[in-house]
């Protein structure tokens, strides 16, 4: 567990770095420090996070093809990441508090987001798409790194009242270029914040690729900065599920930050408004679906006999009926009226915004009575 | 009422917020054991603890996005830029994230933050220890502005702006800080007047003279200067940016029809031109001549030697008097 500091060479190489527990084939691999964390995970658990995958990568493809029909300004998929986000999103408490990145669809589908949670903001009906406190998630993150600090400044709060609670933040591997990312571990380094730093390392930050951002596996940084860390192999749910207990385990005993750096691969665009086809090439995506996560954990579970077709056909089910949910809460969404762009903007009265808003109000007015 | 020097007062408004709400913690380089570079926070580490006065890593966009972590947790940071020219590396954080999360969130997530900054020249100092950045942040939709002018004001709108459920950029004219007036302690906030209030320093009858921060000191020796030639200026300090209080500006631009607005930072798309739009667009048939606008010039900061130079002084001012007087002046040598 050691962190890598073996220069990346190229992406194929750089995943048999990390650590482990289903092959890409789905055998099991032992893990000496690993294993102990998922001893408890039996094959009705396995299910249920092959269920939370299968659903994630419907409301991913459900998003797209929102985007695409012209319903959503935008949308940025999550696909090939569902072990990554399911598998270290499952093991948080329910009072843990998460500050994501924008394409953390499967972090807030695991901490209980509602149909139109997923596209509300991508819509263009609010700046943020959820009620934070009830997630317990900060919104959507775009500005790159952001939100790292933000964690760190919530887990400060958790720190002064000895809570048993964790600040996580999710974010890429082009981040991590970001003076923010790296100024958020020295914060949480120097207080001993309680917050895990999940860096998901999708290979593309939009068409820079990983060597662009990081000479060095990334998860190699964290001990620089004095806090320990993973590296795991993003398209296994069962090793980021243990990857994130250990750090979760390690920031609420009150031993400070942790660290895991998943690596795995965005088999889509960075965004609807990209195209990754002329910056990668077909050979890297197909040697990346041979790793896909959902494949790799449905394998393993044939294998042991634990994979039913009324588990399989169940699955498919929730998925498209969460789909047609999202689908319907995106098409019935109702545009706020012209003078909600003014609502918000301060707590307590501004005079000068006020002004606007009546000025507004009254040119709006002008228009009543027209045919 | 005590008699405080506005760094006294600044230290004292924020012993008091503490004291009235556990909420509030401070952050910042060197506010610590040292009390800061200026000494504003003297003394408060020992009352308070090293939770609640944090000295942190030298890191400005740290600082403010630790911040606004806080925020979301339910506390009320303050935060200690250390010098204006430093604030620009946590602008993102204050522009994109503390101004914004309010809006962005319907009101959900509240960022009670106080951005204190010591502000603006004429102390002499170093290369990026004498910036005027209030344009940005009066420009930016989700903050407060205010500027204090002295003690008093200091004192008890650090505490309205800590209290407020927005966030506030709070300019401390640095020039200034060891200036004395009279505070009074024992207030209540209840009963002060807003922050977001203007104020006339002095009465005239003959030029309203908006200004803010240390200029309004400046602006004060001019129209002491100005009496002596019989002319009466009217002395207004902004206290707030954003929002600007139209409503106090206009009733003296109403009773003056002459306007000249003062500051020392530089002037192009800055809060003069702003202020002098807004002031015609609501008093126009009022005024007898056009507005004139007393600033920076639009240079960087000069070098300490030079920044007299650039810096508004009361014969720029008392020219800028005589202009909208129609009287003789320099800028054209004649009558005008």
């Amino acid at each position: 567990m050691s962190p890598q500091t073996t220069p990346i060479a190229d992406t194929a190489q750089d995943l048999e770095l990390s650590e482990r527990i289903l092959a890409p084939d789905g055998t099991r691999v032992p893990h000496a420090r690993l294993d102990a964390f998922v001893a408890d995970v039996d094959a009705v658990q396995l299910r249920a996070l092959h269920r939370d995958m299968v659903i994630l990568r419907r409301i991913d493809a459900e998003g797209v093809a929102l985007q695409r029909q012209g319903q959503l300004g935008l949308w940025a998929p999550c696909q090939g990441q569902e072990a990554t986000q399911i598998g270290t999103a499952r093991a948080l408490d329910p009072q843990d508090y998460v500050f994501p990145s924008y394409r953390e669809t499967g972090v807030i589908y695991a901490r209980g987001a509602q149909p139109g949670d997923y596209v509300r903001m991508w819509r263009g009906e609010e700046g943020a798409a959820y009620d934070p406190a009830a997630l317990r998630v900060a919104p959507l993150q775009i500005i790159i790194g952001a939100q790292t600090l933000h964690a760190v400044g919530y887990a400060l709060g958790i720190r002064h009242e000895s809570a048993p609670e964790v600040a996580v933040t999710y974010f890429g591997d082009g981040a991590t270029s970001q003076g923010d990312v790296n100024e958020a571990m020295i914060f949480a380094a120097s207080y001993q914040a309680p917050v895990v730093f999940v860096c998901q390392n999708n290979h593309w930050a939009i068409s820079e690729p990983v060597a662009v951002q990081s000479q060095y596996p990334i998860a190699g940084r964290a001990p620089g900065f004095g806090i320990p860390s993973l590296r795991v192999d993003g398209n296994d749910v069962l090793a980021c599920l243990a990857a994130m207990r250990w750090a979760l385990a390690h920031a609420r005993a009150g031993k400070g930050p942790a660290y895991i750096e998943a690596v795995t691969y965005r088999m889509g665009p960075h965004t609807t408004a990209d195209d990754p086809t002329r910056y990668r090439d077909d050979a890297e995506l197909e040697s990346w679906r041979r790793r896909d996560p959902i494949a790799r954990l449905e394998a393993y579970l044939r294998a042991s006999g634990e994979l039913p077709d009324e588990h399989l056909a169940e699955t498919q089910a929730a998925a498209d009926a969460v789909a047609k949910e999202m689908r319907a809460a995106c098409l019935g969404m109702v545009t706020r009226p012209p003078l909600a762009v003014f609502d918000g903007v301060y707590a307590e009265p501004h005079t000068g915004l006020e002004r606007q808003r009546d000025e507004y109000a009254a040119y709006l007015a002008s228009f009543e009575g027209e045919a | 009422m005590t008699e405080l020097t506005l760094g006294k007062a600044l230290g004292a408004g924020l012993r008091q917020a503490m004291r009235d709400d556990e909420k509030v913690v401070l952050l910042g380089e060197d506010i610590g054991k040292l009390g800061g570079v200026f000494r504003i926070t003297d003394g408060l580490l020992d009352e308070f603890g090293a939770a609640r006065v944090i000295d942190t890593p030298l890191a400005e966009s740290g600082i403010v996005g630790t911040a606004v972590g806080l925020a979301f947790r339910g506390y009320r940071p303050v935060v200690e830029i250390q010098f204006d020219g430093f604030v620009y590396p946590a602008f993102d954080q204050i522009v994109s994230q503390v101004a914004k999360l309010h809006y962005r969130t319907q009101g959900r997530v509240k960022m009670p933050i106080t951005i204190r900054i010591p502000w603006a020249g004429g102390i002499g100092a170093a290369e990026h220890h004498s910036e005027s950045p209030e344009a940005y942040f009066a420009h930016t939709a989700g903050l407060r502005v205010i500027a204090v002018s002295n003690p008093e004001d200091a004192y008890r709108s650090l505490r309205q702006a800590i209290a407020s459920d927005d966030p506030v950029v709070f300019f401390e004219p640095k020039r200034l800080y060891h200036h004395k007036g009279e505070v009074d302690l024992e207030a209540s906030l209840a009963d002060a007047p807003p922050m977001g209030l203007a104020r006339v320093v002095r009465q005239g009858t003959d030029v309203t003279v908006l200004t803010y921060g240390a200029m309004v000191s400046t602006a004060l020796q001019a129209a002491e200067a100005a009496e002596d030639e019989g002319i009466a200026l009217e002395v207004v300090d902004l206290r707030s940016l954003s929002p600007v209080d139209y409503d106090s500006v206009a009733a003296s631009v109403r009773k003056t029809g002459r306007v000249v607005v003062v500051h020392e930072a530089s002037r192009e798309a800055g809060l003069a031109p702003e202020v002098i739009a807004s002031v015609t667009e609501r008093c126009f048939e009022y005024l007898e001549s056009a507005p004139v606008r007393v600033t920076g010039h639009d240079v960087p900061y000069p070098p300490a030697k030079l920044e007299k130079y650039h810096l508004p002084d009361l014969d720029r001012i008392l020219d800028a008097v005589d202009r909208v007087l129609d009287r003789p002046h320099s800028l054209t040598g004649a009558d005008a």
